[in-house]
């Protein structure tokens, strides 16, 4: 049966609206496949505005892997702004995809990648347009089924009760072997209704209404546990083993609108093994993949002519990392030399090898800004999260370089780590005037800048800080005040250094949703319902709000917000996502998490790429190894380009 | 027809290596002129300004076009735009000149460029700009764009005014001709419109050189990419509706359909059941335009 554009109805309302583009898809790289054609279609839900959600590679990704499946379809869909949503609200215009506009309510699958926990309202107001009933348990078989994934989709309890199904790790495979399940369901007749769907699909991923959560009379979980029979008690990742086998996205979408991200994004490798104990992405993505360099050079150059980006980012969690980087670097270095196309690390560590790369790929010109992350402003406060870097690592980074030309370095760190003092923020003033002196030093000249970016941290689960309290909003926003006035306070520095730092108290909120458990989905509720859209945007979020609606949906239970949040955990405590397995040995993770803490000073823990394995157990359990070259191949330039040129 | 594009910024900020290819990437002059006349069609009249400049820096790229690039820390393609139909506005009349650093044959570009942008900003005709007194054949000549000479300046002082269709969904043509003929009598009107400076205050009347209300119209039907933004006219197929012709003087401060639109709304209670649909059909000399009759 075809379903019918919801355009008409929306193109009147479209004047109304700020930045209509946003709503009108027709990209390039966008795919329209005919309807009746597919036997399973998904609707793809980035769950922020467009303009954040275009760019995000995980969406990018399984678009393309879908849409290339012959009988499956796939189109995209975002949050709309409010002033939209009142008008679709007016009118009854149910939330629609971009690229045809068809409900997402007539989808078979509406897949949401949650990259934050700030964006669970928004899941909401996606649901409520669509028609789809906000509870999994009131839906029926005319309804999709709502699947997340994405990094916060680790812990999905808050929103188990939203979510039908849960996939945890990779996507690539996990949405084919998910398409595949309801194709034969389908085909077969759907036996056993939706539940019967959802237990075909709870061998595949995690389905959260066929666990239930015992409590003890304090508030701690006591188990989480199936409710039927055949579904797993424990329920693992998805990871890619070869990402030359899956090299997308090969024809990346390209707005119309203007988005956050205008370039071309390669994943250079997937996982870290840093060990950095506050990155979740590092803990959950295990082990590394490297791309191999010829994959590499052909994923930019067929992107970079598919799309007409003039920029390429080179995307991993710490992209020097790579085996091969400096070959790389200097292999795409020559082949877009003279050419206006812009090649970029968006993620790099504190090391002079990194600003040798920067200046490889900034050969064609723009030498703005680099950006480092020490995370923590004491050396004591760097070893208690695993990031090591000395001071000297970062002087003698930040003069190489400001003395090869770039003008102004961008430091970034957290505040209200486990162990923190006042004076561990405030050592972050001394270090920038530091780095000031250094950078006046190296270049002989005034004009270069350095900006200190902060923000508070939240612990998150699958991390060794997964235990830990979190800090208080009243003191991070104290220690952040003190901070500011430090680094104003010296006047020969003032002007060189920038600050820019994000308040306390959404980071309680996004520390409430990241480590909490179904009962906080009552919030989400509560607060959605109270008018909250858009979390993650300083201007929409309210914290009075948050409070109030945490206050009345926990009013009955033994919990309440700084339970949630600043409460540390032992170890024997049941933690919400324990059943959902990235593969970490709890153990391990329990142990960092005390070397971390260790009143002597906290331990090291090395790259398992370069030192022994230490037993993070990720490999045995999932049956994964590192995979990372060198291969010893290079880039012909000849083959790659040119790129930009007339014939 | 060999050329690659060395265009880079004069400046690499980087010592010579030895490498192959290390001559500083001097920015190439440009040689060839092109006027480009496109369209903002369908869903894609809600592009802006600046969506619609990104669209043609991307497709400029995608086709291979030898652009050049301005010089500086920050290169720009080389692409200046005549004013283009606000955001919401459809058009078949929008200009822009490329510079490119080696000589292309116009049909190709025409071709090459409409291929490589998306649906709905569409390459209606490339034409060789006039450059001085040794400019090639005139657009005119070519049957091209109306009342068009372009000329390698950039310049598009020659677009005097902009001849504008516009659908007012639920409104009768015999009020819209009433309220028409009470507009043109009028020696001035009027109107505010808020802009991002704050109230802007515009004669609606004075831009206006020929307006009038076109009759026999309602043909409902699949008007599937048609100028006016397509599918709306399927649903408003059912209801009045009437559309006014118009030719408006391009004068400072600009005033756009939708000023003339609050005076008619002011003056006469001329309010659609739903936003008009605004298509610019095309821009020319102020004679071309008026004496080209409908």
């Amino acid at each position: 049966m075809p379903v019918e554009s919801v355009y008409p109805a929306l193109e009147p309302l479209l004047p109304r609206v700020r930045k209509p583009i946003q709503y009108v898809g027709g990209e390039v790289g966008s795919v329209v496949k005919d309807w009746d054609d597919a036997d399973v279609r998904w609707a793809l839900c980035y769950p922020d505005a467009y303009e954040v959600g275009l760019p995000n590679q995980g969406i990018q990704i399984l678009y393309e892997v879908l849409n290339e499946r012959d009988g499956v379809l796939a189109e995209r869909t975002y949050t709309v702004w409010p002033d939209l949503e009142a008008l679709m609200r007016e009118n009854g215009v149910p939330q629609f995809t971009v690229d045809a506009h068809r409900p997402v309510g007539a989808f078979d699958v509406l897949g949401v990648s949650f990259a934050t926990e700030m964006a669970y309202t928004n899941l909401l107001t996606v649901l409520d347009l669509a028609g789809i009933p906000l509870f999994s348990s009131e839906r029926t078989g005319a309804h999709p089924l709502v699947i997340a994934g994405g990094h916060a989709a680790f812990n999905p309890e808050p929103v188990a009760d939203f979510l039908d199904v849960v996939v945890l790790g990779d996507g690539e495979q996990a949405v084919l072997a998910i398409t595949d399940l309801i194709r034969d369901w389908k085909r077969a007749g759907q036996p056993g209704g939706r539940d019967g769907l959802l237990l075909r699909l709870a061998t595949v991923a995690y389905v959260p209404r066929f666990y239930d959560v015992a409590y003890h009379l304090d508030g701690r979980i006591s188990k989480v546990f199936p409710n039927r029979k055949g579904v797993p008690t424990t329920v693992s990742k998805y990871t890619v083993m070869d990402l030359d086998a899956w090299p997308y996205p090969r024809r990346p979408i390209v707005p119309v609108a203007e988005t956050v991200h205008e370039r071309y994004s390669v994943e250079i490798f997937r996982g870290c093994t840093r060990g950095c104990r506050f990155c979740q992405a590092g803990m959950i993505t295990r082990p590394v993949r490297e791309r191999s360099i010829t994959t590499i050079g052909s994923m930019v150059a067929d992107g970079v002519k598919a799309s007409g980006f003039d920029e390429v980012g080179l995307l991993s969690l710490s992209s020097a990392d790579h085996s091969e980087i400096n070959e790389i670097a200097v292999d795409l270095a020559d082949c877009y030399e003279g050419t206006n196309v812009g090649l970029s690390l968006p993620s790099t560590r504190v090391d002079a090898f990194n600003v040798t790369l920067a200046n490889e790929l900034s050969r064609n010109g723009r030498r703005s800004g680099l950006t480092f992350a020490p995370e923590g402003g004491s050396e004591r406060m760097r070893k208690v999260i695993n990031k090591m870097v000395t001071e000297e690592d970062l002087i003698r980074t930040v003069s190489t370089a400001y003395a090869s030309g770039w003008r102004q370095v961008k430091l970034y760190f957290m505040c209200g780590l486990p162990t923190e003092a006042d004076e561990d923020v405030l050592a972050i003033a001394q270090l920038a005037k530091k780095v000031i002196a250094a950078g006046r030093e190296a270049t002989g000249r005034r004009d270069i800048r350095c900006t200190v970016s902060i923000g508070g941290f939240v612990p998150k689960p699958h991390t060794p800080f997964q235990w830990a309290a979190q800090c208080a909003p009243e003191v991070v926003d104290a220690r952040l005040r003190a901070l500011g006035g430090a680094l104003r306070a010296d006047r020969g520095y003032g002007k060189a250094i920038g600050y820019r730092y994000h308040d306390g108290q959404p980071g309680i909120i996004e520390g409430l949703m990241s480590r909490g458990d179904r009962r906080v989905g009552g919030v989400i509720l509560a607060a959605w319902r109270d008018g909250a859209r858009f979390d993650g945007w300083g201007e929409h979020f309210s914290f009075e709000r948050w409070q109030r609606c945490a206050g009345q949906a926990l009013a009955g239970e033994p919990v309440d917000l700084a339970w949630y949040t600043t409460r540390e955990r032992d170890y024997s405590e049941v933690l919400p996502w324990d059943h959902l397995d990235a593969g970490l040995d709890r153990d391990w993770l329990w142990q960092d998490w005390l070397d971390s803490i260790a009143p002597e000073g906290a331990g090291e823990v090395e790259d398992c790429r370069w030192t022994p394995c230490y037993e993070c157990g990720v490999c045995p359990a999932m049956g994964t190894e590192i995979q990372v070259g060198p291969t010893g191949e290079r880039l012909d330039g000849r083959r790659l380009l040119p790129v930009v040129g007339g014939r | 027809m060999a050329e690659p594009a060395n265009t880079g910024p004069a400046n690499t900020g980087r010592a010579n290596t030895g490498r192959a290819n290390t001559q500083p990437a001097a920015t190439r002059p440009a040689v060839q002129h092109l006027v480009v006349r496109y369209a903002k069609r369908g869903k894609m009249r809600f592009a802006s300004h600046r969506d619609v400049a990104r669209a043609f820096e991307r497709g400029v790229r995608r086709a291979g076009l030898p652009i050049a690039y301005s010089a500086g820390f920050t290169p720009h393609p080389k692409i200046s735009y005549a004013g283009g139909a606000p955001t919401g506005v459809a058009s078949e009349a929008e200009y822009l000149t490329l510079a490119l650093t080696a000589r292309q044959d116009e049909t190709q570009v025409c071709r090459r460029l409409d291929a490589a942008l998306p649906d709905g900003i569409d390459v209606i005709d490339v034409m060789e700009a006039l450059t001085g007194s040794g400019g090639k054949a005139s657009p005119q000549d070519r049957g091209g764009v109306a009342g068009l000479p372009p000329r390698a300046d950039n310049s598009f002082g020659h677009l005097e005014a902009s001849r504008w269709r516009v659908v007012l969904p639920g409104v009768e043509p015999a009020a819209a001709q009433q309220a028409v003929t009470g507009f043109l009598a009028r020696g001035e009107a009027p109107v505010e419109r808020l802009t991002d400076k704050g109230v802007r205050r515009l004669d609606a009347r004075a831009a206006v050189i020929e307006m009038n209300v076109e009759m026999n119209v309602v043909q409902p039907g699949p008007a599937a990419a048609g100028p006016d933004g397509g599918e709306r006219t399927v649903v408003t197929g059912d209801e009045d509706c009437a559309i006014l012709r118009m030719v408006v003087l391009h004068t400072a401060p600009a005033v756009r359909p939708e000023d003339i639109l609050t005076a008619l709304r002011e003056q006469a209670g001329l309010v659609p059941s739903s936003p008009p649909m605004t298509t610019r059909l095309a821009q020319g000399s102020r004679a071309l335009l008026t004496g080209e009759g409908s």
